[in-house]
């Protein structure tokens, strides 16, 4: 059976699903009562805890709550914040299992919201996904649609090793409303529809993290992107189609561990990547892309349409800023243009 | 020295009718994002910031409109700044909560807890470079819980640096009740750590300016460090469209939006027992009860000052208050214009 269910929704439901069968699963951050009034109602004040905002504190406790036997998942509220307590995930929460020698696990979600397209300025839009994945055991989550955010989160709940999910606002309603338009209808932005309602199973199943998806198949060129950036790729892929250009869209899903086979194999067939990725571009994810298909041997032609700068808060500058249909496009005839084999 | 209630009062009430109209363009749906205002707490900020000197520092959170108003930013500027255009304060890159102006020594940040570190480094170069000036460091209750603050709190008292903390406290972290996230005493806790700490009436301007005077007078004579308590209200809650004042603003509108859901998710199977249901209900019914004594009319600022001019000279503050409201909407019709006027 299937239902529709937005994104926002689907995370909680499958955290519910999962918090209703293991009584260790708990949820605390900041504001976390309000803003997931539904698991608090059902679940209680000890499950369900408001934490002051002391992130290095509350993060740095849910990696040793962990390590004792409960199953927390804390909730940093923006990513653009974890840098307070990054020295939990940093120093903590990845070498623990390594430091004893495989003797203790950290089986942690955090839940982070992330990305930018709102007009809220650039500490509160970051992406910051390839700067985490940086960290060995380390996997970071980022989904662009309900079915992937609920199976994966379940996929992390039962990971038994720290994940960070990452929920971009600008298809999380429960987000988009708090920071975006607080309770306004006289905004807009650019939301892609189909990141925030799509349809579900009625009972969640975990989807295996570190599996990309194919969401459009394309001779041309792969554009590789993930969270909202998947979206943008579509409407890009469908405008370059009527342009005689055949692209195709692989949704990364997670960033950590990055699916490499499906990567190699799509490039393999293309020998044109262009990565679409909206967090920043130096040192970061889209350099790492292009670094593991070189290394399985194929030689290729690459672009990347990432954020170069820290974002503007003013609308017109933040949508130049973050990667957009038109630069997408542009991107892909480019490379389309030249050579399959990396030839100038 | 005493405080000149006409000009503190010009002060607040210049914030106030600024901030009112940002709140209108706000829900116009002329800036984008969250809007953090500082309606309620002008006091406090009148009360310290009428007494800054050349020199002297602020380190701003993503309350800074107040502040950064009375130090002499040009309101034009600020709202063409919250608006994102090119002839903003910062070009439009910042917005409300990331405010720069480097003529005032003022810096905001929108992490929580970020002004601490902040005042002390320009503490640190003011007892170097300009001997004299302090620096104030403005944050709210919640931000107390932050690591950063406390650790900056210490470096201060260490290295005996003039920072004023100004600790706005209206009982709210966020949407979280103080009282949930806050332990102890902050006083107590400030003394503890080596400081003079003081109590401020934040609704009381008179009492905002003694206590600062005192406070800045400490500092700039070198010895070190003070916490200021202050007391405040938010008009807004956290921010516009706070959630929990809407709960009776637009009661249909947040019955659906946020109670309903929570209804069904009460009656699901699965999950603690009905007598723990029932608690985080009531819970949530207590948070929206206790977030209304933030629009507390009685211990708006304001009002309190009016009511002492009014009975000074009631013709005098009518003329006054005519005068600000002709000025700042000239400021907003020129902000609303495409090119910014000009």
């Amino acid at each position: 059976m299937m239902r529709t269910i937005s994104f926002s929704d689907a995370i909680d439901d499958a955290l519910g699903q999962a918090m209703a069968l293991d009584p260790r699963i708990i949820l605390l951050g900041e504001d976390v009562q309000g803003l997931h009034g539904s698991l608090f109602v059902r679940f209680g004040r000890a499950r369900v805890r408001n934490a002051p905002i002391s992130e290095a504190a509350f993060l740095g406790a849910a990696v040793a709550a962990s390590m004792a036997g409960l199953r927390p998942v804390a909730e940093v509220m923006l990513v653009d914040f974890i840098g307070v307590s990054i020295d939990a995930l940093l120093n903590h929460a990845t070498k623990i299992e390594t430091f004893s020698g495989g003797r203790w696990q950290v089986p942690l979600v955090v839940r982070t919201a992330c990305g930018g397209g709102y007009g809220d300025g650039g500490q509160h839009e970051q992406s910051l996904w390839g700067w985490l994945a940086h960290i060995p055991g380390l996997s970071v989550v980022v989904p662009s649609n309900p079915a992937d955010a609920g199976g994966l989160m379940l996929a992390a709940l039962e990971l038994g090793s720290p994940v960070v999910f990452m929920e971009h606002k600008l298809i999380s309603s429960l987000w988009l409303d708090f920071l975006g338009s607080g309770g306004r209808d006289t905004v807009r932005y650019d939301v892609p529809v189909a990141g925030t309602r799509g349809p579900a199973p009625d009972r969640w199943e975990s989807l295996p993290i570190g599996k990309a998806a194919v969401c459009r198949a394309g001779r041309d060129v792969t554009i590789v992107t993930l969270g909202v950036g998947v979206h943008r790729a579509l409407a890009a892929a469908g405008i370059l189609e009527k342009g005689g250009i055949s692209a195709g869209v692989i949704d990364l899903r997670t960033v950590s561990p990055l699916d490499k086979t499906t990567l190699v194999e799509e490039l393999g067939r293309t020998r044109r990547m262009v990565v679409v990725d909206e967090d920043y571009e130096g040192f970061g994810l889209s350099g790492e892309l292009a670094a593991v298909v070189l290394e399985a041997g194929i030689s290729f032609r690459y672009a990347r349409v990432c954020t170069r700068s820290a974002i503007p808060f003013a609308r017109q500058l933040e949508d130049a800023v973050l990667p957009n249909v038109e630069r997408i496009v542009t991107a892909c005839e480019e490379l389309v243009g030249g050579r399959k084999d990396g030839q100038p | 020295m005493s405080p000149d209630n006409w000009y503190l009062y010009e002060l607040m009430f210049k914030s106030r009718f600024f901030e009112e109209r940002t709140r209108q363009i706000w829900l116009d749906g002329g800036i984008s994002g969250e809007m953090h205002l500082g309606l309620g707490e002008e006091a406090i900020a009148a009360g310290i910031v009428s007494q800054l000197i050349e020199g002297d520092a602020m380190a701003l959170e993503h309350r800074g409109t107040p502040p950064m108003l009375m130090r002499g930013v040009d309101p034009l500027a600020l709202l063409r700044e919250f608006m994102g255009q090119p002839d903003g304060l910062c070009a439009g890159m910042g917005g409300h909560m990331h405010l720069f102006s480097p003529e005032k020594l003022a810096a905001s940040s929108g992490i929580v807890g970020a002004s601490g570190p902040a005042a002390a480094g320009f503490a640190l170069a003011g007892q170097m470079l300009r001997p004299g000036t302090v620096s104030v460091a403005f944050f709210g209750d919640g931000a107390t819980s932050q690591g950063m603050l406390m650790e900056s709190m210490n470096l201060a008292v260490v290295w005996k640096l003039p920072v004023i903390f100004v600790c706005k406290d209206n009982s709210w972290a966020i949407t979280t009740p103080a009282s949930t996230a806050v332990g102890g005493d902050l006083l107590a806790r400030a003394e503890a750590q080596g400081m003079k700490a003081w109590k401020m009436d934040g609704t009381d301007v008179e009492d905002a300016w003694r206590v600062a005077q005192a406070a800045l007078a400490h500092a700039r004579q070198g010895y070190g460090p003070v916490f200021l308590l202050a007391n405040c209200i938010h008009l807004e809650g956290h921010f516009l469209g706070d959630g929990l004042l809407d709960m009776f603003r637009r009661p249909f509108y947040s019955f659906r939006k946020r109670i309903l859901p929570m209804v069904r998710a009460f009656f699901k199977s699965g999950g603690a027992p009905w007598s723990e249901r029932v608690a985080s209900l009531r819970q949530i019914l207590g948070f929206v009860i206790e977030a209304q004594h933030q629009t507390n009319r009685q211990r708006d600022p304001l009002v309190r000052t009016r009511r002492i001019l009014v009975a000074q000279d009631g013709a005098r503050l009518e003329q006054l208050e005519s005068a600000i409201r002709v000025e700042i909407q000239q400021i907003v019709a020129k902000g609303l214009e495409p090119q910014g006027g000009e």
